[in-house]
């Protein structure tokens, strides 16, 4: 187990610089100028060319690859003199238009986006499992019926369409929840704070989730059930409700557990439509502002840290699978 | 010997969209303590439907049942067909157990041996947990698994083909059932392992004094450990009787056809395997005759034939062996013994 998580570790770096390294090649072979993206409309050449070396976009892109790796691990000063500033390890490096160390960007922005995916995780496996356990314990009768027009609904409808709706009707005209822009709350200084601000981007997210996760379910509680062991939990006189919820969920949860993690982890890296909808300062906001505002150095880091918790989520999964698992475990 | 499973004109049916499947169309068969009946077939001929039934293990809805399976338990008897779901539930696995054809896929991967042996015993007997392990550990121990006690702690993909099986027997065996229904117990195993297994069935009938029911397509499986034999065909019981007379004085077509297709090491090289010509009819459009008649020698072509427009009937001179055929008896007798003969020497 131990060599297995080491090696796993070795590939995840590897992947990781893999990663930031194309990122990196493709800004850089982008026709537009770094540096005079740094300041605003009365620009002169004399900043241009200062924030250029500021921020070392003079020296050739191995070396400021190298700078930006060597920046995690022992942070970065940025000018000399008066005028330097430092953004302390683990630095992602500077940006110009929000005048912060991308880092403090980053942890601003990633408790939004965690609490935010959480949030609607924990919806989703709700509803999503529950509802399929019913639609294929009552399989052809109208709960399976009914659950397989949530499905199609959940699956067609896009985030926008049902987010916009919940906003629209929930917020503006019943006034159920006030509108978000009260800002971001952490969990332990107002519970009824941040439930107000996420429960609507929650709910939007799992939506679409949940009907993915329903259908999933369904068929494989119908396929376990089907399965020469479920026949023998039978046969040994097994309460049926326990023939469902214990025999045959219990082969259900590992494929189940699998899907949720990498979902999560996808969520991690692109819940850019929602938090646009709901105005949640976000990673998927900051990304997507940073991409329209050609900020190199917040869409790197960002990149990353959505590729670092793909590799990371891919890791619990599979320890997790094989702690659930007996046949798999090592 | 005292009766403890009776099964009377049992149909059983399931209907499909291309029509109603009529897999088993009136079976009776009486089993007694110690006693090991047999019922042989080929695939779809309906023992395994039979064996189902007597578990109770049709979903009610998606089924059509007559009949009537009476099962004994202690003092009082209870239909299987007319009892309700929970009445039956409490008879499975305590008064009537089963086993299954392929050890791979029947028992639970994500769960140890010994906690799946001991909820066989924990559905019948809630609470008794410490008594279910010792239970389940002792039940081991009497089917041939070395170390018990370790070997429940461990999971099915740790055991082999034939250990597997041992253990389905283990769990069959947790509540002392009267009755226990054996699906091709030995199909999936290895020619050494199965000996071994009818061999361990055989022993823990006598210590449990347990009526086996045996279904199997193999001849040599039903040679080895049968008293009676009924030989299925098309949901039907086409032949009944003794092992032995089922063996050496065959009456129905079909079952000395399956005697004649039994490869022999003896038989030259150049011989070829006397197989039955033809496929069984399906089970949706039954011939209106004999549902064999497509497919046996001694039926005439000629229109309007006895074999071709009415079925026969379970008949046969001597009341414990009876077979189904239009041919007169002792035309058959003098016929078969006489074609079995040629086919052994």
């Amino acid at each position: 187990m131990l060599n297995f998580i080491v090696r796993r570790i070795i590939f995840a770096i590897i992947t990781l610089l893999a990663v930031s390294a194309v990122v990196f090649a493709i800004f850089s072979l982008l026709p537009f100028d770094p540096a005079a993206l740094t300041c605003g409309q009365r620009c002169t050449d004399q900043i241009i060319e200062g924030n250029r070396i500021k921020l070392g976009f003079d020296k050739p892109i191995y070396i400021q690859y190298w700078l930006f790796l060597t920046g995690i691990f022992l942070g970065r000063s940025y000018g000399e003199g008066a005028a330097a500033f430092t953004c302390p390890a683990p630095s992602f490096g500077y940006s110009f238009n929000e005048n912060e160390c991308v880092t403090d960007l980053l942890t601003e922005a990633l408790p939004v986006t965690v609490n935010l995916a959480l949030g609607a995780l924990i919806i989703w496996l709700v509803v999503g499992v529950s509802l399929g356990v019913i639609a294929a314990r009552f399989r052809g009768r109208w709960a399976d019926t009914t659950s397989s027009v949530f499905v199609l609904l959940g699956t067609s409808l896009p985030t926008f369409v049902t987010g916009l709706a919940l906003l629209i009707w929930v917020t503006i005209k019943w006034k159920l929840v006030p509108l978000s822009v009260i800002g971001y709350t952490p969990f332990l200084e107002n519970p009824v704070k941040f439930l107000q601000f996420f429960i609507l981007p929650w709910i939007t997210l799992a939506i679409a989730y949940a009907a993915l996760y329903t259908r999933f379910t369904r068929a494989a509680v119908l396929e376990i059930l089907g399965e020469d062991y479920i026949r023998t939990a039978r046969a040994k006189g097994v309460k049926e409700r326990a023939v469902l919820l214990k025999h045959t969920m219990r082969a259900v949860f590992a494929p189940i557990i699998t899907l949720a993690g990498l979902d999560f982890a996808g969520l991690i890296g692109g819940a850019i439509i929602t938090e646009t909808i709901f105005n949640l300062p976000g990673l998927g906001r900051l990304t997507l502002r940073s991409v329209t505002e050609f900020d190199l150095s917040i869409v790197l880091a960002t990149t990353i840290l959505a590729a670092s918790v793909v590799i990371i989520m891919n890791l619990i999964v599979d320890m997790l699978y094989a702690v659930l698992d007996p046949r798999v475990r090592v | 010997m005292s009766q403890i499973l009776t099964v009377n004109d049992l149909h059983v049916a399931f209907p499909t969209d291309d029509g109603l499947v009529r897999a088993v169309d009136g079976v009776s068969l009486t089993l007694s303590q110690g006693e090991t009946i047999a019922i042989v077939g080929e695939s779809g001929s309906g023992k395994t439907v039979t064996g189902l039934s007597v578990m109770g293990l049709h979903k009610k809805g998606a089924t059509q049942i007559s009949g009537s399976v009476l099962l004994k338990d202690g003092d009082s008897t209870v239909d299987i067909v007319t009892a309700s779901d929970e009445e039956v539930r409490q008879l499975r696995g305590r008064a009537v157990a089963m086993i299954f054809q392929d050890p791979m896929s029947s028992l639970h991967p994500y769960y140890r041996i010994g906690n799946q042996l001991a909820e066989g015993y924990l559905v019948h007997n809630p609470g008794q947990k410490k008594q279910a392990h010792t239970r389940a550990i002792e039940m081991l121990d009497l089917v041939g698994i070395a170390e018990p006690a370790q070997r429940a702690d461990e999971y099915p993909h740790q055991f082999s083909g034939g250990m597997r099986q041992r253990v389905m027997i283990a769990m069959a065996l947790m509540n002392s059932p009267q009755v226990l229904i054996a699906d091709e117990p030995t199909t999936a195993l290895d020619v050494t392992v199965q000996a071994q297994i009818l061999i361990l069935l055989k022993s823990i009938q006598k210590e449990f004094n347990m009526g086996i029911l045996l279904i199997t397509h193999d001849l040599g499986v039903v040679a080895q450990v049968a008293d009676k034999v009924s030989v299925m065909y098309a949901g039907r019981v086409i032949e009944q009787g003794t092992a032995d007379d089922v063996f050496y004085k065959p009456k129905a077509p079909y079952t000395l056809g399956l005697l004649k297709s039994v490869p022999r090491i003896s038989t030259h090289g150049s011989a070829r395997l006397k197989a039955i010509p033809g496929q069984p009819p399906s089970m949706i459009n039954l011939p209106t005759g004999c549902a064999f008649a497509p497919r046996c020698e001694y039926t005439s072509d000629a229109p309007g034939d006895i074999c071709a427009t009415d079925r026969p009937a379970l008949l046969g001179t001597d009341s414990m062996h009876l077979s189904r055929c239009h041919v007169a008896e002792p035309t058959r007798d003098n016929l078969f013994v006489k074609e079995l003969k040629e086919v052994r020497s």
